[in-house]
């Protein structure tokens, strides 16, 4: 009885399952480069601090490996993740939003900046009502600020448009009063 | 009896007015985040770790945990109506719950999961309160050594044994150990894995992570698949009281599902995806209505992984107190949030913050009471909830992702950090990695190479002192079972099943 006829089709590469392998082995390779980089003192030679990078090293370079053998054979993405098509679009309004926000933050201060992400990531969810994203945004940035930060004491970087819009929100809040 | 008095004195705590309202707004706050999908316990919970810089202990871990029940009240509902599971522990709530309101019965539903949770929950905080001083006394005996092969063993089952693949489950862990790592070494004061950037020398803050993976790879997530179908709410018909037909065929569901929760929880093991599946298995054998599973919505298949689900998470808190093991993403950021009080979870923890423990524990039983109020009579507000678009809900949840991140240090590398962790977020979503053991990997590891560390200290570097101690010795071959017993199995059927395959002329 012989095996040579196996009637299995060649298993596919699969790229993308393939690709986090390979970026999990460079990972593996970074921990490895900077667990050198770390400086024994002969003092803690029994158990320094490099004896868990360097079983976490070990056991990413296996799995990475293990990894990559599943992906020669196929790949393990689930059917329903492979078959939903990636919205790229809305994706990347999501990351501009992201982006925005960690450019602005700093020039714009936290709620200009986090107008700007809501605005951005609402479009790229298929909101089309810009304008009311921008309220609905501002008010929600400025009950995180003083809400959330406020009451936990946390200091988010206090640009003059929170001052400024002490008096809108103000206003805001008269409106809706009234 | 012991422990009884241990529980007045925490009622008296609890019931202070303070506490009673930090209880009352981490339920409704739970509760509301349970509801939305996309956030949940962990992630509220990591939001609001800086309160701890603010108020007593007691206040904030009754907030949490008010939250971290509430949590598990508000998916239900979500699960039930909307068929969207907002938490994996819901999954199978989804399955009955959303048949049965599609055929009208969704007040029913909710009720039965509503009242069975608070019968699981207050039976599972009563287990809390009985087996974590019994806990406490096996534990007393763990040295270093046993800490270490303990850790080991949730390690394994929590990224090995549960969840679709072990080697995707250990990835996973292992990258949280590299987060964890990151920062000056206590021990010894050398930093690692900085890259020689400062920023990096106190190390991933684990509101980073958790918001990172939890809120910005999910939001991420969901902007990608944005055409993948929408669910509709399933309006709510019906009233919300059970017929006494239904209430019989509930309560024993609701018994069965917490005596297989709360041990499951309580194991080192934890998690609610076995407990709440192996429960949904039982009912459906049981049940005398086998025709309604999976055509209208069977009730049993709602009361007993409701109550599952709910005992499991009352479970959890065992090893979280007694042993400082936190077995879920939940539990973990909880560890952390007693790290930032110098709290140290561990046997000591019962006599040395009676009042935390005990009021703790005894504000669970006020939270059950409170919760099954807000769930019941007052389920049409959170209804509302589930009507806020997507887009606006997904770019809310990033304005306060933003707030908890940036308010750490108001430094940009922390949004850097948060949007790259949350890229690996996405990943993690799409090619079906767990994103839970990151961050159990995260707070647990370096806890496990302190004891590691501690114990070859003692035993002057020979690693014969983890399989020299029995105790330390068990821990680490159920490890090992764990770890290759399933790939065994599998490898077994295989080859059975392959068999007959393989009879010549079959081609």
């Amino acid at each position: 009885m012989s095996t040579i006829n196996q009637p299995a089709a060649p298993p596919r590469l699969a790229v993308p399952e393939l690709s986090i392998g390979i970026g999990l082995l460079a990972c593996a390779g970074a921990v490895a480069w900077q667990t050198l980089a770390i400086p024994v003192s002969p003092l803690y030679s029994k158990v320094g601090p490099t004896v868990f990078p360097y079983l976490t090293m070990v056991g990413l370079v296996v799995l990475s490996l293990l990894l990559i053998l599943a992906a020669l054979r196929g790949g393990w993405q689930p059917e329903e993740e492979k078959e939903t098509s990636t919205d790229w679009k809305a994706m990347g309004f999501v990351v501009i939003g992201l982006l925005a926000n960690l450019v602005l933050i700093q020039p714009l201060g936290f709620t200009a900046a986090s107008v700007i992400m809501f605005v951005l990531v609402c479009y790229g969810f298929g909101s089309r009502h810009t304008l009311r994203d921008v309220l609905t945004g501002l008010v929600l940035a400025l009950a995180a600020y003083f809400g959330f930060a406020k009451a936990l004491g946390v200091n988010i970087g206090a640009g003059f448009i929170e001052n400024q819009l002490n008096t809108v929100i103000d206003a805001f809040t008269s409106t809706l009063g009234g | 009896m012991e422990t009884l008095g241990h529980l007045a004195h925490g009622f008296a705590v609890a019931f202070s007015p303070t506490n009673l309202l930090w209880c009352l707004l981490g339920t409704t706050l739970g509760t509301a985040i349970g509801v939305l999908p996309g956030l949940g316990p962990a992630l509220t919970i990591a939001l609001l770790l800086p309160i701890t810089y603010q108020v007593a202990p007691e206040a904030s871990f009754i907030l949490f945990a008010g939250i971290y029940y509430g949590a598990m009240y508000g998916g239900s509902t979500t699960s039930i109506l909307l068929n969207t599971p907002g938490e994996s522990a819901t999954i199978v709530t989804a399955l009955e719950g959303n048949k049965m309101a599609r055929s009208g019965r969704g007040g029913a539903a909710l009720a039965t999961s509503a009242i069975g949770s608070f019968v699981a929950g207050t039976l599972g905080t009563l287990g809390v309160a009985f087996l974590a001083p019994v806990v406490v006394k096996f534990a007393l005996a763990f040295g270093p050594a046993e800490y270490f092969s303990l850790m080991v063993l949730a390690f394994i089952t929590v990224s090995a044994v549960l969840g679709s693949s072990s080697v995707r489950g250990l990835t996973s862990l292992f990258a949280g150990f590299v987060i964890g790592m990151i920062g000056v070494d206590l021990q010894t004061g050398q930093p690692r894995f900085t890259f020689g950037m400062t920023e990096l020398l106190d190390g991933v803050d684990v509101i980073i992570a958790a918001v990172g993976l939890f809120a910005v790879g999910e939001t991420l997530y969901m902007a990608s698949r944005r055409y993948a179908g929408k669910d509709e709410i399933v309006p709510l018909k019906g009233s919300l009281y059970m017929t006494a037909a239904e209430w019989g065929r509930s309560w024993k569901a609701w018994l069965r599902g917490a005596a297989i929760g709360f041990p499951i929880g309580a194991m080192p093991a934890g998690g609610a995806e076995i407990p709440t599946f192996l429960s949904y298995a039982i009912e459906k054998k049981l049940s005398k209505h086998k025709e309604e599973f999976g055509t209208v919505g069977a009730i049993e298949g709602v009361a007993g992984p409701e109550a599952a689900n709910n005992a499991s998470a009352a479970g959890v808190l065992v090893p979280m107190l007694t042993l400082g093991l936190p077995t879920s993403a939940t539990a973990a950021i909880m560890l952390s949030a007693f790290q930032s009080y110098g709290i140290n979870p561990g046997p000591l923890l019962l006599t040395t913050q009676a009042d935390l423990v005990w009021g703790l524990i005894a504000s669970l039983f006020i939270a059950n009471v409170i919760l099954v109020i807000l769930n019941l009579p007052l389920i049409g507000l959170w209804v509302r909830l589930l009507k806020i678009p997507a887009p606006q809900l997904y770019a809310g949840i990033l304005v306060f992702a933003t707030v908890g991140t940036y308010g750490i240090s108001q430094s940009p590398i922390d949004l850097v950090i948060l949007y790259l962790l949350g890229a690996a977020g996405f990943l993690m979503r799409r090619f079906d990695f767990p994103t839970a053991p990151v961050i159990i990997g995260m707070i647990l590891g370096p806890l496990a190479e302190t004891q590691f560390r501690r114990a070859m200290t003692i035993s002057n570097g020979d690693w014969s002192v983890f399989y020299k101690h029995p105790l330390s010795l068990t821990l680490l071959t159920l490890a090992f079972i764990g770890l290759v017993g399933p790939h065994v199995w599998a490898f077994i059927e295989h080859r059975r099943r392959r068999g007959p395959e393989h009879v010549p002329g079959d081609a």
